[in-house]
């Protein structure tokens, strides 16, 4: 018969930006590369920089990263077919996730607790590595859990 | 320097998650029936906000982060749109939490499938695949 709209934050509506649904899988493949060299040699450089790439994703989009940048400049050209889109919601939440294991992994390992820069880190590898070779969604298995979690802390 | 035993387990145990993630997300799973004692758990027009079809309802469940939402409803709206019994009702779910837990709905997209008392018959988890909601929704009576 027909579809009834009971969703506010339907991603129909016109103010939804949508853009190159491979981009991000591409990004978070660059991601899973550096957070493995990351997790192996400890480095605190490399963590920061996926650090700084986390954040520029997070509050400016993630079709604004170094990664996507890489993306669009040597990836894309060489693709053909339809460009499939995504609203840019998704993955910005997942930059966000992102951002916060970084944090928590740099503020470790400056710190001098190696167990947090570990768990910290994988966390953020198992979702970029989930990402782009299984297409994973974080803001789909994470976001209503946490809604649902809150709700029932707020009561 | 590090180890490599960090890393090779954090592979390890998400590629077993992502076999199964892959395996599952999507699959229209239909419901066991019940037995006789257990009452019927319905699903009422009141709690989705609409009207149910004559014969099926499809209810999503949406989130703002979710990409495969988008596609879902576009699929869904597709496939009702042939079907004059077969309402398909798109739900902000962060906004029905009440409804959320009452069918223990983890992830978004999930589309519930409801027949005409409102009695859940089906769901599937994630993107369901085109092939098999026509099937589903042809063995519902």
């Amino acid at each position: 018969m027909a579809t009834i709209n009971r969703n506010p934050s339907s991603i129909d509506q016109k103010n939804v930006r949508l853009i190159d649904a491979r981009g991000p899988r591409f990004s978070a493949t660059i991601t899973t590369i550096i957070l493995a060299t990351t997790l192996v040699t400890h480095s605190k450089v490399l963590i920061g920089i996926q650090l700084v790439v986390f954040a520029i994703g997070a509050f400016a989009g993630p079709q604004k990263t170094p990664y996507a940048f890489l993306f669009k400049k040597f990836v894309k050209p060489r693709l053909s077919g339809d460009v499939p889109t995504e609203d840019v919601r998704p993955p910005q939440f997942a930059q966000k996730v992102g951002l916060l294991f970084a944090a928590v992994a740099l503020v470790g390992t400056l710190l001098g607790h190696p167990i947090f820069f570990v768990v910290a880190t994988g966390f953020a590898l198992a979702a970029a590595f989930l990402n782009s070779a299984f297409n994973f969604c974080l803001g789909c298995e994470m976001y209503l859990l946490i809604a649902r979690a809150t709700h029932r802390f707020r009561k | 320097m590090g180890t490599w035993t960090p890393l090779l387990l954090i592979l390890i145990a998400t590629s077993g998650y992502g076999f199964w993630y892959q395996r599952s997300r999507g699959r229209v799973v239909t419901a066991s029936p019940k037995a006789q004692s257990e009452p019927l758990r319905l699903i009422s027009s009141l709690e989705i906000g609409s009207e149910l079809g004559s014969r099926v309802t499809l209810v999503q469940f949406s989130s703002a982060f979710c990409s495969p939402c988008r596609a879902t409803r576009a699929l869904l709206t597709d496939i009702v749109a042939d079907l004059p019994d077969v309402v398909h009702v798109d739900i902000d779910a962060e906004s029905h939490l009440e409804l959320v837990r009452k069918l223990d709905i983890r992830s978004t997209p999930t589309t519930i499938i409801l027949d005409a008392r409102g009695l859940e018959v089906g769901r599937a988890v994630g993107a369901p695949r085109r092939d098999q909601v026509i099937a589903t929704l042809a063995n519902v009576k």
